[in-house]
């Protein structure tokens, strides 16, 4: 990472904590927004929150990799995450996730090399009597069949290809 | 794959009308607001069952530590298997949620509040923050509430980050303090030492929903639902292998029976109730009551038609619980891997009976010994599993396998 990076991505941090109190109780809130607008949140990141916050790094690598919507690693600017849980189960998941995984050319876990699909499982997502349900960063979709996922990937395609930057991995 | 409301029968909470629970509440002393809660006999929506009431006035007892402040929070973080019923409510019925808050602030001297939503509900947050903004402009929240002088008292929202273990109380606190959602010991309990150390009530998002219509309509109103130990009416998350899945409310006591005839699922094989950390109950156990006094529940009913197989199920359940555990102590972080690794042990048609009684017998060190109560009920539903359908999952094929 360029020093100008650095230096801006610090300046950013700062102001972060600073909105959120410059207390330990900030954390979270201060690591999502980071989460959202990187798509993970970096070693260089974690230090820099650690330092504003007045906490030992490794408390802040604690947090990040205890919560599953939390990211060291980086992820897709897309992140799929299919609903694997008992009601979307029996509602067909196994061939949604078999189609997704089509789709995409990547097994769960995985980002796709462009850097624009992350695939992972989710735990329940609250929409048991509409599933299988995913969700694609904020969004939810529900009822999903396996000739449905195409669409789902298309239209992110299309958001991606009008004015979506590209996904800034610090 | 629009999003259509999940809402299948019509709600009591309809007819409560907003403002008025907050209204009655602000003309009564704070005692006299416990008292009403306490005189309902409402209990934990989320579950547990613990009386409001009581939860109330021990935090209205509890004394401030130097330069803090009491909170009041909302337990939004809906994560159990097979519950959706909080979603409903957060999205159509916002302001009976933080007019519970309120009246709960008012009651116990809380200054501040905190609805914890988990961050796969992070779409309604425009919608939740819009309903808190217009209260604020309605002298709902902010200073001296409704003309009510010193009453302050306003709500933020925090999310969650994909963790079912903090909608355990103090996991939630721990997050909300920025660590790591692990459980904490108790005593002492949140009452006293919640966030930040200080005096917290944290409630369930059907609890405080409950707390508006309580003050609205009164006690003996709420009471005259239910049955004696379990007053009130209830929501039910129902999905699985029925024609109606969604959002149903029944008074508390309805048995399994009569809510599987309402749904459109009468040729059930067995229901599973309270999600993955619940029971499963076979078709000979049908007549019994959804309610504290037989099975308690947060209201969330999964559906199993004849041809599911069960050991699939509960392979899925202990799945989950692997994934879910947040390490901290042994029972729980060792011991749900060992039972998934039985489970497909069983599934392979590999297990001796011998080696399921000891499966059994580790169950029950994790129910007894395990910290919090992710781990002391996660193998509630391999027990009643292997005790209710030990014939389909002894013996196995080659062919079940996978």
């Amino acid at each position: 990472m360029l020093v100008s990076q650095q230096q801006k991505l610090q300046d950013e941090i700062h102001e972060l904590v600073g909105r959120h109190g410059r207390t330990r109780a900030a954390l979270m809130p201060v690591l999502q927004e980071l989460q959202q607008k990187y798509s993970s949140v970096s070693d260089f990141a974690m230090q820099v929150v650690a330092d504003e916050i007045g906490i030992h790094p490794a408390e802040v690598y604690g947090v990040v990799s205890f919560y599953s919507f939390l990211h060291h690693e980086p992820r897709g600017r897309f992140q799929i995450r299919l609903c694997q849980t008992i009601s979307c189960d029996l509602a067909g998941k196994p061939r949604v996730a078999r189609q997704l995984e089509n789709e995409l050319g990547i097994r769960f876990g995985e980002t796709t090399a462009d850097g624009r699909f992350s695939l992972e499982w989710a735990s329940c997502l609250g929409m048991c009597d509409q599933g299988p349900a995913l969700l694609v960063n904020d969004r939810v979709y529900a009822r999903v069949s396996p000739e449905h996922v195409h669409r789902i990937i298309d239209d992110c395609r299309k958001v991606f290809g009008a004015h979506a930057a590209q996904p800034a991995h610090v | 794959m629009n999003l259509v409301s999940s809402k299948k029968t019509p709600l009591t909470f309809d007819t409560i009308e907003p403002g008025t629970g907050l209204a009655a509440a602000l003309k009564k002393s704070r005692a006299d607001i416990i008292g009403e809660v306490a005189a309902s006999n409402l209990r934990g929506r989320g579950g547990a069952g613990f009386p409001t009431g009581t939860k109330w006035n021990l935090a209205a007892a509890a004394h401030v530590r130097e330069g803090g402040a009491k909170y009041v929070v909302c337990n939004a973080d809906e994560g159990e298997p097979g519950t959706f019923k909080d979603r409903v409510l957060l999205l159509e019925y916002a302001d009976l949620v933080y007019e519970g808050m309120t009246i709960a602030a008012r009651a116990i001297g809380a200054t501040k509040g905190i609805v914890y939503l988990r961050g796969e509900y992070v779409y309604m947050r425009p919608h939740l923050e819009e309903v808190l903004d217009r209260r604020r402009k309605a002298g709902q929240l902010g200073t001296d509430i409704l003309g009510t002088a010193g009453f302050t008292f306003d709500i933020e929202i925090r999310m969650g980050a994909g963790a079912y273990v903090c909608g355990e109380e103090t996991a939630l606190i721990e997050s909300l303090e920025g660590h790591r959602g692990e459980p904490r010991n108790r005593p002492p309990f949140p009452v006293n030492t919640g966030f930040n150390g200080q005096p917290t009530v944290v409630n369930n998002v059907e609890t405080l929903a409950s707390v508006a219509a309580i003050l609205s309509k009164g006690a003996a109103w709420f009471k005259a639902f239910g049955t004696e130990n379990s007053a009130g009416f209830k929501l039910f998350s129902v999905s699985g292998d029925c024609d109606e899945p969604g959002v149903y409310e029944f008074p508390l006591g309805i048995s399994v029976g009569d809510l599987l005839e309402t749904v459109g699922g009468r040729n059930a094989k067995a229901v599973q109730i309270g999600g993955a950390s619940g029971h499963c109950v076979p078709a000979s156990e049908f007549g019994r009551k959804l309610a504290f006094e037989d099975i308690a529940t947060g209201g969330s009913i999964i559906v199993f038609g004849l041809g599911r197989d069960m050991l699939h199920v509960a392979k899925n359940f202990m799945e989950f619980f692997v994934e879910e555990s947040c390490g901290q102590c042994t029972p729980c972080r060792a011991g749900n891997a060992k039972l998934l690794e039985g489970i497909e042990k069983l599934e392979r048609g590999a297990c001796s009976t011998a080696y399921l009684q000891e499966l059994l017998a580790l169950c029950e060190t994790m129910q007894l010994a395990s910290k919090c109560g992710l781990g002391q009920s996660s193998p509630n539903a391999f027990v009643s599993i292997v005790t209710y359908f030990q014939d389909e999952i002894l013996g196995r094929a080659a062919s079940h396998a996978g």
